[in-house]
C-alpha cells in the first residue's frame, strides 16, 4: 500500500485540555480503580465480584493512558508510575467523591459509581472531539466502557430503590450522603445535562433527589489539591511497596 | 428468596457460528443475567452474542429414552449421501 | 464429532503420558449404562444414570475446587491495592477476577449434579466442606504474589490438566476453560519473580524468601502420599482422577527445577538432585504433619479466611433480597409466575 503515513501528532500539543484538568480526569479514574478493586472478594455475589473487577480494570486503563500522556506533555520524563506512586496528596487532582472510604456498603458503591460514571460519560463524550489526538482516542474508547459502568450502576439503583423497604432506605441514605460531592465532578458545560439524567434515574428508582448543600465548600477542593485525610490513607496503601524501593523496576 | 434463579448461558463465538452452551450462572433477572454472562464468559473476547435462558425452562430429552429417541434415525442410511453408488468421474455430484 | 475429546492447551506442553488404565469392572450398585460409558471412555453427562458414590465424590471434589478458587482470591487480593506499578495492578486485578470466574465455572458444573450454589457456599461457610489449605498461608511481601503465580498456580495446572479428560462432562469442560486461563496466571508469577530476581539486592532477597516459603506448601498441594490417600483408588476407577498424587508431584518437581534455574533462584531442598537412572529429580522428605495441621484448620488464617468470606456474604444478603423482590414486582406486572 502506498498510503502516506498519517502525520504524527506533535508531542506537546497544548490545544487540548489543560494539564491540571487532564490530571483531574486521570486521578478520578485511578482512585475509582483503587476503590472498586477493593470490592473483589467483598461483593454480595460472585458474579458481582467479576463485574466490579471489570469496571475497575476499565477505569485503571483510562487512568494509565491519561497519566502517561500527562507525563509526555509535561516533558519532564515522568511516566504513569512516577505520577501514580511519587506524587503527594496535595498534587492529586481527583474529586473528593472518589477518595472517601465506602465502608464496603454496596449502596454507597452503587450510588458513587452512578454519579461518577454519569459525569465521566458526558465529560468523555465531549473530549472525543478534543484537538489533542491522544485525548480524543482515549475518550472515544472510554465512552463505550463508561456507558456500561453507568448502565450497571443504574440497574442496581433501580433494584435497590424499588426492592425491599430496607434496600430503599439504605440506597436513599447513600444518595443523601454522596450527592453533595456530585458538583465537583461536573463541568459547567455538562452540569445541567448530567443532573437531568441523574434526576430521571433517581425518580425511576422511586427515590428522592437530595437537596444541594447550602454550603458546598466542604464537599469540594480536590481539583485544587485540597483533600481529606482519607486520600493520604489511600495513597499510603497504594504507594507503600513502590516507595519502599526507590528506583526499582517491577 | 435470596437464592437467585439459575440461567443457562449460550455464546455465539463469532459471526457465522451458532450459539453454544458454555455454562450457567445466577441472577435475579434476565438483564443482570446477560451482563453477568458478558463479564463471566466473554472476558477474553470469546463471543459476539449471548443468550441467557432460565434453567428451569429448558425442556430436555431424557437419557433413558435415548434408544426410542435417536435409534430410528440410525437405521435410515439413505439420508446420507454416501448411501448412493455413483459411477467414477461424474463431476459436481 | 469432536465433542467428546476435550484437550487442554497444556496437555502437549506438560507432556503427559497415557493415563494409568485401571480395568473397569462393574460394582454391584453401578448402573450398566454407566459402566458401559466408562468402558468406552465416553463422557458421563448430567442426566445420565450414575452411582450415588460417583455423584457424591464429584460434588465433594468440584465444590472443594470451587471453594479453593474463591478463598484463593483473598491472599492475592490483599495486594491489588499495593501493587508496585499500575501494570502489575491491572494484571493482578485481572488474575484475581479470573479466580472468581473459575469458582463460578466450577459451581456451575456442581449445579448439574443437583448441588445448588447456596448449599455449597453454606457448606464452605460452616466448615463442612474444605478448600485447599495452601490458601491458609500468609502473603507477606509483594514477591509472594509472584511465588503464588509461579508455584501454586504451576502446581494447580499440573493437577488440573488431567481433569480436562475427567469422565464427568461438565467438570471436564469447566477445566478446559480454567486450564487455558491459568497459563496466564503462572506466567505472570514467573515474570514477577524474574524481574525481582534481576532487580535490586533487596528485591532479589524478597523473591528468594518467597520461594523458600512457598516451595514445600506447593508440593503438599498434590495431597498425601499415594499409600495414605483415602479416595484415590475409587476416583481412578471412575475416571475422575487419572494420575496418582505422587506421580503428579514428581511431574511438578521435574518441570519446576529448570525454571528455578532460569529465574536465578534456589529451591530450599538440600536433597534435590537429578537422578539419571529415574530420569527425574529426587527430592527431600515432605513434612506432612504440617499439612495435616493446616487441613484440620489449625492456624489463625483458616478462621480469618472463612470469616472474610462469610462477612462478604452476610453483608450482601440485603442486596440479594432486594434484587429478588424487585424482579418479583416486575414479574407481577408482566403477569408471570416468578422463576
Amino acid at each position: 500500500m502506498s498510503t502516506p503515513p498519517a502525520p504524527s501528532p506533535p508531542a506537546t500539543d497544548r490545544s487540548g485540555p489543560a494539564l491540571d484538568d487532564l490530571l483531574g480526569i486521570a486521578d478520578d479514574a485511578l482512585l475509582a480503580a483503587q476503590w472498586l478493586g477493593g470490592w473483589i472478594a467483598e461483593a454480595p455475589v460472585l458474579e458481582e465480584d467479576v463485574a466490579l473487577a471489570n469496571i475497575a480494570l476499565d477505569q485503571l486503563g483510562v487512568a494509565r493512558a491519561l497519566l502517561a500522556h500527562v507525563g509526555e506533555l509535561e516533558g519532564a520524563g515522568r511516566g504513569e508510575d512516577d505520577l501514580a506512586y511519587w506524587r503527594g496528596p496535595e498534587e492529586f487532582r481527583n474529586a473528593l467523591l472518589v477518595e472517601r472510604p465506602d465502608k464496603r456498603d454496596f449502596a454507597v458503591g452503587v450510588v458513587r459509581l452512578l454519579l461518577l460514571s454519569t459525569a465521566q460519560l458526558h465529560r468523555y463524550a465531549a473530549l472525543r472531539s478534543s484537538p489533542d489526538p491522544v485525548v480524543a482516542a482515549v475518550a472515544t474508547r472510554a465512552v463505550t466502557e463508561v456507558s456500561y459502568h453507568r448502565d450497571h450502576a443504574r440497574g442496581w439503583l433501580l433494584r435497590l430503590g424499588d426492592g425491599t423497604p430496607e434496600s430503599h432506605d439504605r440506597v436513599q441514605a447513600a444518595l443523601d450522603a454522596e450527592w453533595p460531592y456530585l458538583a465537583e465532578v461536573l463541568e459547567p458545560t455538562t452540569d445541567e445535562e448530567v443532573r437531568a439524567v441523574l434526576t430521571r434515574d433517581i425518580a425511576d428508582a422511586t427515590l428522592r433527589v437530595p437537596a444541594d448543600p447550602p454550603n458546598p465548600t466542604p464537599y469540594a477542593g480536590g481539583r485544587a489539591g485540597r483533600h481529606t485525610p482519607h486520600l493520604t490513607a489511600v495513597l499510603e496503601e497504594l504507594q507503600q511497596v513502590a516507595r519502599a524501593h526507590p528506583g526499582a523496576s517491577w | 428468596m435470596s437464592d437467585w434463579p439459575l440461567w443457562e448461558v449460550f455464546v455465539r463465538p463469532r459471526r457465522g457460528l451458532a450459539h453454544q452452551h458454555v455454562g450457567s450462572l445466577h441472577a435475579p433477572d434476565g438483564a443482570l443475567a446477560l451482563r453477568n454472562a458478558r463479564d463471566l464468559y466473554t472476558r477474553r473476547g470469546e463471543g459476539v452474542s449471548i443468550w441467557v435462558v432460565p434453567a428451569d425452562r429448558v425442556v430436555a430429552s431424557s437419557p433413558e429414552e435415548k434408544d426410542a429417541f435417536f435409534d430410528p434415525a440410525a437405521d435410515k442410511p439413505y439420508r446420507h449421501p454416501t448411501f448412493y453408488d455413483v459411477p467414477e468421474g461424474v463431476p459436481h455430484l | 464429532m469432536t465433542g467428546h475429546r476435550y484437550q487442554c492447551a497444556f496437555v502437549s506442553q506438560v507432556g503427559y503420558a497415557r493415563p494409568m488404565v485401571t480395568p473397569i469392572t462393574p460394582v454391584s450398585d453401578e448402573p450398566a449404562s454407566f459402566t458401559a460409558l466408562l468402558a468406552a471412555e465416553e463422557r458421563v453427562e448430567p442426566r445420565d444414570e450414575m452411582p450415588e458414590g460417583y455423584r457424591r465424590t464429584l460434588v465433594r471434589q468440584i465444590a472443594q475446587h470451587a471453594h479453593s478458587e474463591i478463598i484463593g482470591m483473598q491472599p492475592e487480593g490483599e495486594w491489588i491495592s499495593r501493587a508496585p506499578s499500575l501494570r502489575r495492578k491491572a494484571i493482578l486485578l485481572a488474575k484475581v477476577q479470573d479466580e472468581a470466574g473459575h469458582g463460578l465455572y466450577l459451581y456451575s458444573a456442581a449445579e448439574t449434579l443437583g448441588a445448588s450454589r447456596e448449599e455449597l457456599l453454606d457448606a464452605l461457610h460452616t466448615g463442612r466442606q474444605k478448600y485447599s489449605s495452601i490458601f491458609n498461608y500468609p502473603t507477606r511481601t509483594w514477591a509472594d504474589v509472584g511465588a503464588i503465580g509461579w508455584l501454586v498456580d504451576g502446581a494447580a495446572i499440573v493437577n488440573q490438566v488431567p481433569l480436562c479428560r475427567c469422565s464427568y462432562g461438565p467438570y471436564a469442560r469447566a477445566m478446559v476453560r480454567i486450564c487455558k486461563e491459568e497459563s496466564f496466571h503462572q506466567r505472570q508469577g514467573f515474570e514477577i519473580l524474574h524481574t525481582l530476581a534481576h532487580g535490586t539486592p533487596a528485591q532479589h532477597r524478597m523473591a528468594q524468601d518467597a520461594v523458600d516459603r512457598w516451595w514445600w506448601p506447593s508440593l503438599m498441594m498434590f495431597g498425601p502420599p499415594d499409600d495414605a490417600s483415602e479416595h484415590s483408588q475409587q476416583s481412578m476407577r471412575w475416571g475422575i482422577k487419572r494420575f496418582s498424587n505422587d506421580e503428579l508431584r514428581q511431574r511438578f518437581v521435574d518441570m519446576t527445577v529448570p525454571q528455578a534455574e532460569a529465574l536465578g533462584l534456589t529451591l530450599p531442598d538440600p536433597d534435590l538432585r537429578w537422578n539419571p537412572e529415574r530420569g527425574s529429580y529426587d527430592f527431600g522428605e515432605i513434612d506432612f504433619s504440617e499439612l495435616y495441621a493446616v487441613i484440620r484448620g489449625d492456624g489463625p488464617l483458616n478462621r480469618q479466611r472463612i470469616a472474610h468470606r462469610v462477612g462478604a456474604h452476610e453483608r450482601g444478603a440485603w442486596v440479594r433480597e432486594a434484587a429478588s423482590a424487585y424482579e418479583a414486582k416486575r414479574a407481577d406486572v408482566r403477569g408471570e409466575v416468578p422463576a
